[in-house]
């Protein structure tokens, strides 16, 4: 592991799954990955906010991403996991259907990604790594939860 | 009354605003064309000016009123930013910090001498040609070197009237009085139990009567490695001198002869003034030793006193607070759930363990949440002192009223509070309030009201500052704004009377139409609204023309731990503030009536609209309920009041404040945070404010 290091620079990635396709975050955005539990709705937001949950103590807001890329109706089964994400000093926790992976992705096989992928805008993504067989969609965490973005869309729903 | 308990907060706020002054110079120094920086310097003045007044410190008062039309021109793009203007500038600030070293020392900020200071001030403002670079140096950089340049005898010491007494008093008896620059050597470690050595060396063969650093900064070692005193002494030169050489670690010994013959006038005035102040000549005959000492002593008394009193209070960072408080909210939520195990299980011993905790708990929750509440008195104490040299200096009769100064927020809140107060309140007295002949004219008490009213409701403090004056004078503001092209002159017609006020907040604008020594010059409003804002609150204007002008703060009060009355709509918990809630009731359904599609109620003879939380929250409902009755509360904002309908009533409970996470922070209609329920659960607390109109 450590050899490939001095080659090519790697990144360390958390993979999780949205129906069939593998989508990646950064480890370092990662801040925990937790079982679903219960969510306090919060009203008159928009659908894709789930509501909030007590991390710890800490009342951490919750997103599910499947609504928010509009990939079809959520489904919790025992596999569902909340991934607690921190974008600067903002933690948002996600809604995946799985979580069960960790990798190193070489940097030089992220390559951009096309104008959609899955359904999902190229905005929202980094690009697109492709490792072996797989195909890893690697999000843009920071447009993704961008606060402007959801003061935009809650106007928008009343 | 009792400006002490201000002082200190006064000081610390100086020194602030001194800070900035001296950082903001220097920027300019390197940006001299940035008018942003001129802006934030002038308005540090401004506010130093203010607060100086307040406190009664009129030659600094009067000082920071020169530089602010210095900086006033600067940022009007009539003044160029020269090196002149700013070693000008610059010599301000070094007074103005001399000032207020004399301040905390002694009380007062009289015997700098501004003069010539503000004179060069005024030939900036004049545009006068300026004053030879020498000259203009020497006061700026102390107002002793200042006093040096009248006699060549000084050597650069200022010595007050105790202290030229007793040299003079000395002198006449046959003491020498010595300037003993002392230098430790390099390799010295113990600074500070050295400097006690040769005091202690140096007392025994006189007396020392003064020292730079003082004592008490000797002793908490803060000098280099030099100190300065001046030793009264029978004593020749030699042996001061070997005195202080025989002292290890001490490298060299220099000394200089005071002569004070300069000005005996003046000190023979100050001599005649200190003799009168010690009433009761204490050993003055009986003893030439201590004659010549007891009021050294005395002044040192003082100040030992000075600093026992600021000694009382201990400062606490601010941060380190919010970390206890955090702590502790953890623990509130804790015993809760402790509470409802215990009572689950049964256990007595338990039980009592738990009801002991939840006692002290319930103190030590008290304590913590006092520690950060501060009553409103504290800034408004101030006031009435302001507002009566105001008046007077305005040749306006004012009756000054304060309500509410019981109101309690927190301490974050009232630090930075006090400041747009100020501008308000000079506001009203300056613009608002006529001169009494006009009032007399207009059929008006020839004396004016001023209130300043402070009051909770639901989850904000407000502050209500109130005159009835001439109101605001709509006509004027829109052509003033036209005039400085805030505003075209087209939409200026149809603009809305809030928004026409509204305009007085803007940067740069004021309907004074001469500058006093009080307002005038825009800067207060426009503070105000930008320090109010960043608070989290809001300010607004209301005024009716020949009436009076009302300016309404609205604060968030920042409590983190607050009571709550927990209700349940379907499955959803929601909490609503004790603060907001007047009162629940039951009421039948038959009794709701509908006004305009709106369901109201009738409460005690007032009818009060009926909100269901259910539609407003968009609540999802299993089954449907059908009930005779509803279960309604009953909350307020101001005078208003809605009656809001739940499914059943919970509980009151204490609930720990938590916010509901950056993402969602301010985007949430009605729901103002978030809490922890003893089940671990998170329940919404609902903002009532948003939900009445």
């Amino acid at each position: 592991m450590l050899e490939h290091k001095d080659t090519v620079e790697e990144i360390k990635v958390i993979v999780f799954r949205l129906n069939d396709e593998e989508y990646g975050v950064e480890v370092s955005q990662v801040r925990s990955i937790e079982k679903m539990q219960n969510i306090t709705r919060v009203p008159r937001t928009p659908e894709f906010v789930k509501g909030v949950i007590n991390l710890r103590g800490v009342v951490t807001p919750i997103v599910n991403l499947k609504t928010r890329f509009n990939l079809g109706e959520e489904q919790y089964t025992d596999a569902t996991r909340i991934i607690i994400v921190a974008v600067e000093d903002m933690e948002v926790g996600l809604i995946v259907d799985a979580a069960n992976d960790v990798i190193d992705i070489p940097v030089n096989t992220i390559e951009q990604p096309p104008a959609v992928v899955g359904g999902i805008k190229a905005t929202y993504l980094r690009g697109v790594a492709k490792l072996n067989d797989r195909l890893l969609i690697m999000l843009n965490l920071d447009k993704v939860l961008s606060p402007e973005e959801i003061q935009a869309m809650s106007s928008m729903e009343r | 009354m009792d400006m002490n308990q201000y002082l200190e907060m006064f000081i610390e706020e100086s020194k602030e605003h001194l800070q900035a002054i001296n950082e903001n110079l220097l920027e300019l120094e390197k940006e001299p064309k940035s008018l942003d920086i001129v802006n934030v310097v002038f308005r540090s003045a401004h506010t130093l000016k203010g607060m100086a007044a307040t406190m009664g410190f009129e030659n600094m008062a009067h000082l920071t009123h020169e530089m602010e039309n210095a900086l006033d021109l600067m940022r009007n793009g009539k003044l160029a930013v020269t090196s002149n203007v700013m070693d000008v500038l610059f010599g301000c600030v070094d007074i103005l910090e001399g000032q207020l070293s004399e301040i905390i020392e002694s009380g007062t900020d009289s015997t700098n001498d501004i003069k010539p200071t503000v004179d060069q001030l005024k030939a900036l403002v004049s545009g006068k040609p300026m004053a030879p670079p020498a000259a203009a140096a020497a006061p700026g950089t102390s107002s002793a070197a200042a006093e040096a340049t009248d006699s060549e005898e000084n050597i650069g010491i200022e010595f007050n009237e105790y202290e030229s007494t007793i040299l003079q008093q000395s002198r006449e008896r046959g003491y020498n009085a010595y300037k003993i620059v002392v230098r430790l050597s390099e390799a010295c470690l113990l600074r500070a139990a050295r400097a006690y050595m040769v005091f202690d060396a140096y007392e025994r063969i006189g007396e020392i009567i003064k020292s730079e650093p003082r004592v008490e900064d000797l002793e908490e070692e803060k000098f280099d490695r030099e100190f300065m005193l001046i030793l009264l002494t029978e004593s020749d030169v030699e042996a001061v001198r070997n005195t202080g050489l025989n002292i290890s670690e001490v490298a060299d010994v220099s000394i200089t002869q005071v002569n004070i013959s300069t000005n005996e006038k003046a000190v023979e005035q100050a001599a005649q003034q200190v003799a009168a102040a010690v009433a009761a000549p204490i050993a003055m005959v009986e003893n030439d030793h201590h004659e010549a000492t007891s009021p050294a002593t005395r002044t040192a008394q003082s100040q030992d006193n000075k600093k026992m009193q600021l000694g009382k209070s201990v400062r606490v960072d601010i941060d380190r607070l919010d970390v206890l408080i955090n702590l502790f909210s953890e623990l509130v939520i804790d015993r809760t759930r402790l509470e409802s195990i215990a009572s689950e299980l049964g256990n007595q011993d338990l039980i009592e363990t738990v009801e002991h905790m939840s006692r002290i708990s319930t103190d030590l929750q008290s304590i913590v949440m006092t520690i950060r509440m501060v009553p409103v008195e504290t800034v408004f104490n101030r006031f009435p002192r302001m507002v009566r040299d105001l008046a007077r200096d305005l040749n306006k009769k004012v009756e000054f009223i304060i309500r509410g100064q019981e109101t309690e927020l927190d301490r974050t809140v009232i630090d930075e509070i006090g400041d747009p107060l100020v501008h308000l309140l000079r506001n009203s007295i300056d613009h608002g309030l006529e001169l009494p002949e006009v009032r007399k004219q207009k059929g008006k008490d020839a004396t004016g009201r001023v209130e300043l009213v402070a009051f909770h409701s639901g989850n904000h403090v407000f502050i209500e500052i109130s005159d009835d004056g001439n109101g605001i004078d709509r006509e004027k503001i829109l052509k003033k704004a036209i005039e400085k092209g805030v505003i075209d002159a087209a939409t200026g017609d149809s603009l809305p009377d809030a928004q026409v006020y509204d305009l007085l907040f803007h940067s740069g604008f004021s309907t004074a139409d001469k500058i006093s020594d009080v307002s005038g010059r825009g800067v207060g409003l426009d503070v105000v609204k930008t320090k109010i804002e960043t608070l989290g609150g809001r300010v607004l204007v209301q005024s009716t023309l020949g009436k009076g002008t009302k300016f309404s703060i609205q604060l968030p009060l920042t409590l983190s731990i607050i009571d709550a009355m927990l209700v349940q709509i379907a499955d959803e918990k929601y909490a609503i503030p004790l603060t907001s809630i007047i009162e629940t009731a039951i009421i039948r359904k038959s009794d709701i009536k509908r006004v305009h599609k709106q369901a109201v109620m009738d409460f005690r003879g007032r009818v009060v609209p009926i909100l269901y939380l259910e539609d407003v929250f968009n609540i999802p409902r299993s089954e449907a309920l059908d009930l005779e009755e509803e279960n309604v509360v009953i909350v307020r904002k101001g005078d208003k009041m809605a009656a809001l309908v739940v499914d059943s009533f919970i509980g009151q409970q204490q609930v720990v404040l938590k916010s509901l996470g950056k993402y969602l922070t301010g985007s949430v209609f009605a729901i103002s945070g978030s809490t922890i329920l003893g089940d671990g659960q998170v329940a919404l607390i609902m903002d009532c404010n948003a939900l009445i109109h």
